[in-house]
């Protein structure tokens, strides 16, 4: 049992203050802006939920939606199952295990402008290792500049690239927790290797995968940097994810109301579906 | 070797392909990587390096970003270390919304809060600072400090906690010469997080900034655009950032193995 103690607000204070410091002021700015209009003098006229209702409206937003979900939902199917597979098969001990780790945690620490702009050396058609690669050894006609379905499966690969680590370290942190027992008792057993994955690996994992998912979630939901720099949102408009939008119309055009409007309902949708998610997720401990 | 050992090895091959194309990139002359294509350096040059090396703009950018993501870290930690003491031992009111509440800041799209932080910062005087960008950092990194050290404490039995406290140590005392060292490892772990989410930051660090505290990141992206083609530069840029990087996870090789059993995560 833990202790029924009101003092414990003073151990949690200094992160209270410090984030609702960088939450709270921001968030209420956002908000000051949604519900106003201005006409650039620095004036402002009370809007009501006009914005509001505007974007959800518009199909610009719907578009940048739509190719949000799109995009986060194809980079979970990948990177989740193929985190597992990797962790599964990496070995438990021995001087091979901080050499995998390492190796394998490199991508996570590239500031985000560097991955954007590596995978853009590393795919210009003539002089990048991959564009080279496929445009004259296999002859394939690859150009993200021009092909939006280039630039999409060069987005999805970056983010692959980049983030199926994550998903890697926790899977293997919740792999190597599991009792040596567990493994002898489904050897006596004469468990399949199937079996073996199903009923001890997976379960003992699901909390870290919860988490695993979340972060992936949260973090692709709002991903901006490497897009930006990769392909600046293009061909056209066809990788241009909800933030690059967000940016475009609050700083691009000076658009700050419906530019708030949109990211409260932007800030909104994460929200929903991360607490559904969760929720679902940890049902079975309550 | 196991016939299943395959697949970390062509998945870490995948890895280091990008990584490889910058180093060989960064050895480079212009005229060469502009020329056409070569899968190693033709004439090996460390001019690339060398500017960075010798003008203070560029390895300003390296310690202005080392300087606040430093201050991130430290910060970070000690706020966190009290409050997830609180939320694995103590419960108290309105605990489980505060602990949401704190996760949710994750959540929030940082693009759009880049306008309000540069009105903020400037508002209290600390634009263009080291101190505004680490504080701003703390938006995502402290809530992520207390998620992870909370499930590192609470695998802790509650009884070293009273056993402590019978032998007669004050809270402080017990708290900074027993329980600290106790989950080395799991602040280990922490760390290693705090230090990646603010090093591959960008957007904050970059609209917080002007002259001063200019994090390397924005040097490259000014020089990118200003200096039009010179992908070498930038290469051997991007190859400086990773190194940090590296140093950091060598350090921390062990805990993140170890550590991250220990914890419930």
């Amino acid at each position: 049992m833990r202790t029924q103690n009101q003092r414990a607000w003073f151990f949690v204070l200094p992160v209270l203050v410090l984030v609702a410091f960088n939450a709270l002021v921001p968030l209420m700015t956002v908000v000051n802006y949604s519900v106003q209009e201005t006409f650039g003098d620095n004036r402002f006229f009370w809007h009501g939920l006009g914005w509001f209702e505007d974007v959800l409206r518009s199909e610009r937003f719907h578009a940048a939606l739509g190719r949000q979900v799109l995009f986060t939902f194809t980079i979970l199917i990948i990177e989740v199952p193929l985190g597992v597979a990797i962790a599964l098969t990496m070995p438990r001990k021995g001087f091979w295990v901080p050499v995998c780790l390492v190796l394998m945690s490199l991508p996570l620490l590239i500031p985000w402008n560097v991955v954007g702009a590596m995978w853009n050396i590393f795919t210009l058609p003539d002089i990048g290792l991959l564009g080279y690669f496929l445009n004259n050894v296999l002859g394939i006609d690859y150009n993200m500049t021009q092909s939006p379905v280039a630039a999409w499966v060069t987005v999805i690969v970056m983010d692959v690239w980049h983030w199926t680590s994550l998903v890697v370290l926790l899977a293997y942190a919740g792999l190597i927790s599991i009792p040596e027992a567990y493994y002898q008792a489904a050897k006596i057993d004469a468990a399949s290797n199937w079996a073996i994955f199903r009923y001890i690996q997976l379960p003992k994992m699901k909390r870290v995968l919860t988490i695993a998912i979340l972060l992936r979630f949260m973090d692709s939901f709002n991903i901006y940097t490497e897009p930006f720099v990769l392909t600046g949102g293009g061909p056209g408009n066809s990788t241009t994810f909800l933030s690059i939008d967000l940016v475009k119309v609050a700083l691009g055009q000076f658009d700050l109301g419906p530019a708030a409007a949109m990211s409260l309902i932007y800030f909104a949708f994460t929200l929903l579906v991360s607490w559904l998610f969760y929720t679902i997720m940890t049902k079975d401990e309550q | 070797m196991r016939p299943r050992s395959i697949v970390p090895i062509l998945y870490i091959l995948f890895l280091m392909l990008p990584i490889y194309w910058l180093v060989a990139m960064s050895f480079k002359t212009t005229n060469e990587i502009l020329g056409g294509f070569s899968l190693f350096p033709q004439e090996w040059t460390f001019d690339n390096y060398r500017t960075i090396f010798t003008d203070p703009t560029w390895y300003w950018g390296y310690f202005n970003s080392i300087i606040y993501v430093t201050m991130n870290t430290v910060i970070s930690l000690l706020a966190a270390l009290p409050a997830a003491y609180a939320f694995s031992r103590y419960s108290f009111l309105g605990d489980k919304h505060l602990f949401f509440w704190l996760l949710t800041n994750r959540m929030a799209p940082v693009a759009v809060f880049a306008l309000p932080f540069f009105q903020l910062y400037s508002a209290v005087g600390l634009f263009d600072t080291h101190l505004a960008v680490a504080l701003a950092h703390c938006l995502f990194n402290i809530p992520l400090a207390v998620w992870i050290l909370e499930g590192f404490m609470s695998g802790i039995p509650r009884e070293l906690d009273e056993s402590a406290f019978v032998d007669g140590y004050s809270f402080p005392r017990f708290f900074t010469t027993i329980f600290v060292p106790t989950i080395k490892a799991g602040i280990g772990v922490t760390a290693f997080f705090l230090f990646m989410f603010s090093w591959v930051e960008l957007l904050l660090a970059k609209t917080l900034t002007a002259v001063q505290a200019k994090p390397i990141a924005a040097v490259m992206t000014r020089t990118a655009s200003s200096a039009g083609y010179e992908l070498g530069l930038l290469a051997a840029a991007g190859v400086l950032t990773i190194i940090p990087g590296a140093i950091v996870i060598y350090f921390v090789r062990n805990y993140i193995a170890k550590g991250f059993a220990l914890g419930r995560v």
